[in-house]
């Protein structure tokens, strides 16, 4: 493997995590929040093309594959949530959505 | 002389990945969150491309970087300046430093783990023949090893198309009507 060791692909993947929670945590707005939690799965994928990489088999790749599905699939229930907010007029602050009423 | 370049290349997706992140974070406009996200993954799928996942590189690009940023920017133009954070009164509070407080914690959990645990084996990569990651090699085992999870994350998407299209009529005939009341 040419370049960098494993090791240095753990500490971006878990400072890219760290900055993905961050964003959950410190952020108001949910479409930020989205595309925050964008970025955490995105380090775990990272991290799982990685290990791929380290142990010589694709398994990882497939399991960062499905994880990218998954990752799609949760941007569009997220963003339907949204779209419908915004539709009903409420504001896009999730420390004011107390209640998840239809 | 290659090997210098790979880390030539390898440094700077690095420091694009993780200066966009923050400029995803620290972006008051979404608009700009999501332009800099795809920035973020571009990078990454260079490092995906140095770890030999070619198929995964190409997918990231074109799934995330096309498919899931323009719906987020559909969104985003539709809902217009209403999706701007409202400024924060006064200094830090205690929620900001607390959340500063438990990413810190996450940082050094996941390296201590790593280190601690981990150490002695992340040394010695595995030899790779040159078909690893291709989207034969991988389109194989999709088809043999991982057909379940292959067919389930079919079902996932099914699922999550079916969800979008009722959480949006919904939100339609709410609107219409709220417009008849009014």
């Amino acid at each position: 493997m040419r370049g960098p060791d494993i090791q240095w692909y753990v500490v971006l993947s878990a400072l890219l995590f760290t900055t993905g929670a961050l964003g959950v945590l410190l952020r108001r707005s949910p479409l930020i929040i989205l595309l925050s939690v964008e970025i955490m799965l995105n380090s775990a994928n990272l991290l799982l093309i990685a290990f791929s990489r380290l142990h010589g088999r694709e398994d990882g790749q497939i399991f960062a594959i499905s994880v990218m599905a998954v990752a799609a699939s949760e941007v569009v229930v997220g963003l339907g949530l949204i779209v419908a907010l915004g539709r009903r007029h409420i504001e896009l602050d999730v420390d004011k959505l107390r209640t998840l009423r239809g | 002389m290659a090997n210098f370049l790979v880390w030539v290349v390898w440094f700077v997706a690095a420091f694009a990945c993780l200066a966009s992140a923050l400029a995803v974070v620290s972006f008051r406009n979404p608009f700009y969150s999501a332009l800099a996200l795809i920035g973020n993954l571009a990078s990454l799928a260079v490092l995906f491309l140095l770890l030999s996942g070619e198929f995964v590189a190409a997918g990231q690009v074109l799934v995330y970087g096309g498919a899931v940023m323009v719906m987020f920017l559909f969104v985003i133009a539709y809902l217009g300046d209403r999706t701007e954070d409202s400024p924060r009164s006064g200094g830090p509070s205690w929620q900001v430093v607390g959340a500063v407080l438990a990413g810190g914690a996450i940082l050094a959990e996941v390296i201590v783990v790593v280190g601690l645990t981990a150490g002695g084996f992340l040394s010695k990569p595995q030899q790779i023949t040159r078909g690893f990651g291709s989207p034969e090699a991988i389109g194989r085992l999709f088809l043999t090893d991982h057909l379940l999870a292959f067919e389930v994350t079919s079902i996932v998407l099914l699922v999550a198309a079916v969800g979008g299209v009722v959480l949006g009529s919904h939100a339609r005939q709410l609107e219409s009507s709220g417009d008849a009341r009014a």
